[in-house]
């Protein structure tokens, strides 16, 4: 198989992150879905990397399995997934359990599942700190109560003796927030940490996420479907669909020359504040692929309007490549793009 | 917690009420009369009516119930038998003995079977459930889930009897099933449960493997299970710290209700191994149309069940934070 990103002159050596060519397969009663399908990219330390795409396109399954939390017993991996020069596919569990909360933490989408509803918010921020730096069971305590004032919770001390169901969903989150920083991660993953939160709260959480970026410097992965979000917190970003990424760059270049099919049409379904009330919103045509049998040549090629302007039969046969550091993975030309873009996508997008 | 409790025990009382009301009702519905069986076979229709106006069954039968209420709370000395201090449920149509000293005297029985039925089989259960659930996939795994689906098919009435056969009539290895007083004869009380031990856990701890491999599975795949993993902690912490906390709540909630119902009479069992226990109690009193035992029996065996209903609701309470402070 033909892998979308391969890069072989950039080993991304050097880089904090390198994934590359990662395969990700999950063995179900239906048959295997390949979930993630030649995967690559970098991240350097400070940086923030938006990682887009719908729901199944790979996102979230990406970034489990950086951390090892996939499920062995169904999942078969490939690739090579490096951090900070160590190895992370082939390291050991033990290995993993040092790295996981420590030198990488995870926030997840909705905080209310996510923390335990048994143990008080200060034990379950304290614990990682006590497993990972051997402090005291004090010690941590008063790390976590630190940590839950550093996120902006008003009465950390009486409220680290509180269950998260006592906690509203932007103080859960920021909880979160405080147990996934407590040990001052050089790589934070954030899957879709505004999206179970009201507008006003998820404006608070992103503002605060950078904040602390710039206080711990760490890495972010920012994990969302939610393009706006991604122009607000992140510095690149990385669209994904069906396994794959279909374009990478700068957010400023995704977002103002857009160079796949798929990002215009992602660009194109976005809600306007200043669009006419009623106004229907622009889908992509079709549906994403189911990944037990992911369509051939170009995983967009189905839902696809452009494919008459490549000619032939290109995109149903042959999967495009994503080339290294800006593009798209599409076999339009960049002229042809940069036309289609001009004349038809940015009119309307204003 | 203690409103909590307070509005639980009312709760109860009112459940049994309506359900002491429903039984009465219950025994007038059936075709048979008491009478007829004390009377015996050279019955005359004065005898008959005789009999009913002793045990009071020619008076209607709100001015019965009432009677039968007034005698489980204050007592009554109007019985021919003797005084009968409350509760009492009266005297037995088939033995004329009273019934609550009857119950009380059948309980150590129940209570000795049962209790040390259910301390192995919540351990067995979990313990081997938590294995499976540990090892999941693996052949220990498919052993065990196999292993208990088919134990937990099985009944009392054909382990029992086959264990019997087996351990006690033909090898000699086991003592006859029989009751024997804790306190005055301790080896004995123990030789003579250990089949029924073994049998009754046997099959209940089949059934909480199931439940605990299940229900602990489940809590695995929880969010919050794998937020604890990626934080870094390891695979045993998270599995006895975060997964079995949850996983608790079903297992405490059936072990309440089958403890409930077994201390009200482990009918199968008792009568399966000849025990004379409060399920043996309740099965004679059928037999036999005895009104005052069948009532015992009832109303004590629904005590039980509401009893640890309400034990159960306080357990909730300690697992979950949730419980505890809505």
């Amino acid at each position: 198989m033909t892998t979308v990103t391969k890069e072989p002159d950039d080993s991304g050596e050097g880089a904090f992150l390198s994934v590359r060519d990662l395969h990700v397969s999950f063995t179900t009663e239906d048959g295997v879905v390949r979930a993630v399908s030649g995967l690559s990219f970098d991240l350097e330390r400070g940086r923030t990397l938006g990682i887009v795409g719908e729901s199944g396109s790979g996102k979230s399954v990406t970034n489990l399995t950086i951390l090892g939390l996939h499920n062995p017993m169904f999942t078969t991996i490939d690739g090579e997934i490096v951090l900070d020069g160590q190895e992370l596919i082939t390291a050991r569990e033990s290995e993993l359990e040092k790295l996981r909360g420590n030198k990488v933490a995870m926030i997840f989408q909705d905080p209310l599942t996510a923390l335990s509803p048994y143990y008080t918010v200060g034990r379950q921020i304290a614990e990682p700190f006590m497993k990972h730096t051997g402090a005291s069971k004090k010690a941590a305590w008063q790390r976590a109560v630190e940590m839950l004032g550093k996120v902006g919770i008003p009465n950390p001390k009486e409220r680290a003796k509180e269950y998260p169901h006592q906690f509203s969903g932007g103080m859960r989150q920021r909880a979160m927030i405080a147990m996934a920083l407590v040990c001052d991660p050089d790589l934070l993953i954030a899957d879709e940490p505004t999206t179970a939160l009201d507008v006003t709260v998820q404006a608070q959480i992103l503002d605060l996420l950078k904040d602390l970026q710039q206080e711990f410097g760490s890495a972010i992965i920012f994990i969302t479907h939610d393009l706006g979000v991604i122009a607000d917190v992140a510095d690149d970003i990385m669209v994904m669909y069906a396994g794959g990424a279909v374009e990478r760059g700068t957010v400023h270049d995704v977002l103002r020359s857009p160079q796949h099919p798929y990002t215009w049409g992602l660009l194109n379904s976005m809600p306007r504040l200043d669009s006419d009330l009623g106004a229907a919103l622009t889908p992509i045509p079709g549906t994403p692929p189911s990944l037990l049998n992911p369509p051939s040549g170009c995983r967009f090629h189905p839902r696809c309007a452009f494919q008459g302007e490549v000619g032939g039969a290109r995109c149903v046969d042959e999967l495009p490549l994503l080339p290294p550091g800006r593009g798209g993975a599409c076999h339009l030309t960049a002229e042809q793009k940069q036309t289609i873009f001009v004349e038809q996508i940015k009119p309307r997008l204003r | 917690m203690l409103r909590f409790l307070v509005r639980r025990t009312l709760g109860a009382v009112v459940i049994l009420f309506l359900l002491s009301v429903v039984t009465f009702l219950l025994f007038f519905g059936m075709p048979r009369d008491p009478a007829l069986l004390i009377c015996g076979k050279t019955c005359t229709p004065a005898n008959i009516e005789n009999i009913h106006h002793v045990l009071g069954l020619d008076k209607s039968i709100p001015e019965q119930y009432l009677t039968f209420l007034h005698n489980i709370v204050l007592g009554s000395d109007s019985f021919d038998q003797g005084p009968c201090p409350a509760p009492c449920f009266g005297y037995s149509y088939h033995t004329n003995e009273a019934v609550w000293p009857t119950l009380m005297d059948r309980l150590p029985t129940t209570v000795s079977l049962t209790l040390g039925a259910a301390v192995v089989f919540l351990v067995a259960g979990l313990a081997t459930g938590l294995l499976a659930a540990w090892k999941r996939g693996s052949l220990i795994d498919k052993t065990v889930t196999a292993g208990s689906m088919v134990i937990s098919s099985m009944q009392i009435y054909f382990l029992g009897p086959l264990a019997l056969a087996l351990l006690v009539y033909q090898s000699h290895l086991f003592e006859k099933p029989a009751y024997h007083n804790l306190t005055s004869d301790p080896v004995s009380w123990f030789s003579g449960l250990l089949i029924p031990w073994v049998v009754l856990s046997t099959i209940f701890a089949a059934q909480y493997t199931r439940m605990a491999r299940s229900s602990m599975i489940e809590q695995l795949q929880e969010e919050h299970v794998r937020t604890a993993r990626a934080k870094g902690m390891s695979r045993r912490y998270v599995f006895f710290r975060y997964a079995w906390r949850g996983s608790l709540i079903p297992v405490v909630t059936i072990f309440g209700i089958d403890l409930g119902s077994l201390l009200g009479g482990a009918i199968i069992t008792e009568t399966t191994f000849g025990l004379p226990g409060i399920g043996q109690l309740a099965v004679q009193s059928v037999f036999f149309s005895d009104l005052p035992l069948l009532l015992g029996v009832m109303l004590f065996a629904a005590t039980m069940i509401l009893l640890f209903n309400i034990i159960v609701d306080t357990c909730y309470a300690f697992i979950d934070p949730r419980v505890r402070l809505s």
